[in-house]
């Protein structure tokens, strides 16, 4: 009966020990199983990308609706071209939605976000952002603040 | 002169056959052909006490440290308006740092100074010596299981600890201070890295949970048997484990995230 109690207490020690990798895996690193599971791909160039990262926010009026997948140089254009995959439930964002490089707050994290447009076809799996807008770049702002005192 | 010179040396030469001693402690208890039958019920009985018991310390103090980091956090944080950033701060210093290294210090309090003890005491009380004269190993019967609890129980209490402690940050900075709980979840998952962050702390709990449990067994297999060398013996286990948790936590830092 004394090892029996000493059992469960050793059970419940390991089941909470996997519960915690679990939980530590999914919720606090957001580790997903299933990595392309649902939503469909959608590309934008841009200028510049400041400082966005793969897995930061699409998002659609201040709410999540994807994550960007990768950033790349497209060689021929010789701009950044950013993968996102949007979540299959959005299935409403029009064909000529424009795109920017945002920033949360002062010194917060770059996301893009996603002003849709008016036409009533949607995007599919492949489209193309056109109208896109780059990362502010503190340094380019101000260069050009001074330019401008300069030249008055 | 000499005299100094002689005590230092005798010192030294101390120190290298104790390091001796323990090497030897270990591989002796470790390395022999595997008896599951009568090995498991030991193993259960030592994970009940140095794992299951220590649940309870670990639990309240991951609790209120991760509601510390929150609340720090948010008050730096918030003069320059970005408190959102709570969570990943609260998640990364645990996950990285806090977890690893106060849970090891609070293993060798709770646990290592109880095996140190026991271990002693059976020396003290011919125990170790009696197992020997019916023929059966003391290392492989009391040494050996009480390495295995301490090495499998410390990174299990290490995590158990993160959860614990990034859920007392959110219960301060969302259901508290009022940060929204969408961001603090969202700049958590966006900056903490499962392989990076939550393999590393576990790769650091391991390292700790062998050190510490070793330095426990050997002081405790090793001590003089008597009160005042169990006593000795007790205090030195806290000493050198917190020590070589400290220090080893900067090496380890140092070669996982200092790229060095």
């Amino acid at each position: 009966m004394r090892i029996r109690t000493l059992e469960i207490g050793v059970g419940a020690l390991i089941l909470a020990g996997v519960i915690s990798l679990v939980t530590l895996a999914l919720n606090v690193s957001g580790l997903s199983l299933s990595d392309s599971a649902g939503g469909y791909k959608v590309y934008a160039r841009f200028e510049n990308v400041g400082g966005l990262t793969e897995r930061a926010k699409v998002s659609l009026s201040g709410v999540p609706i994807g994550e960007v997948t990768a950033i790349r140089i497209d060689t021929r254009m010789l701009m950044a071209d950013v993968e996102m995959r949007i979540f299959s439930e959005v299935d409403y964002l029009s064909i000529d939605s424009s795109a920017q490089i945002l920033t949360a707050g002062l010194l917060g994290e770059k996301y893009i976000g996603i002003t849709p447009g008016f036409e009533e076809e949607t995007m599919k799996d492949g489209s193309r952002i056109e109208d896109t807008q780059s990362a502010l770049v503190l340094e380019e702002l101000i260069g050009k603040f001074l330019f401008n005192k300069v030249s008055e | 002169m000499i005299d100094r010179l002689q005590r230092v040396g005798r010192n030294t030469l101390d120190r290298l056959a104790a390091t001796g001693r323990a090497g030897q402690m270990l591989v002796q208890s470790l390395v022999a052909p595997p008896e599951p039958r009568t090995m498991f019920p030991l193993l259960v009985k030592q994970l009940h006490f140095v794992g299951v018991l220590s649940l309870v310390i670990i639990l309240v103090s991951g609790l209120f440290i991760g509601m510390v980091l929150g609340l720090q956090g948010y008050t730096i944080l918030v003069d320059y308006g970005s408190e959102q950033a709570v969570g990943q701060m609260v998640a990364l210093s645990l996950v990285r740092e806090l977890a690893p290294v106060v849970t090891a210090l609070l293993f060798a309090g709770r646990a290592g100074s109880a095996v140190t003890a026991e271990i002693g005491l059976m020396k003290a009380t011919e125990q170790l010596a009696s197992y020997e004269m019916i023929g059966v190993d003391p290392l492989r019967r009391i040494i050996a299981p009480r390495l295995w609890a301490g090495f499998i129980s410390l990174p299990i209490l290490t995590m158990i600890f993160s959860v614990v402690g990034i859920w007392g940050g959110s219960l301060v900075a969302v259901d508290w201070l009022g940060i929204y709980s969408g961001s603090f979840w969202a700049n958590m998952q966006a900056s903490v890295d499962f392989s990076t962050d939550v393999v590393n702390g576990i790769i650091k709990s391991l390292v700790f949970g062998f050190v510490v449990i070793w330095i426990s067994v050997f002081q405790g297999y090793d001590a003089i048997p008597t009160s005042e060398g169990i006593s000795k013996a007790t205090t030195r286990t806290v000493v050198y484990s917190s020590l070589a948790v400290l220090g080893l936590d900067f090496i380890l830092t140092a070669m996982m995230f200092g790229e060095i």
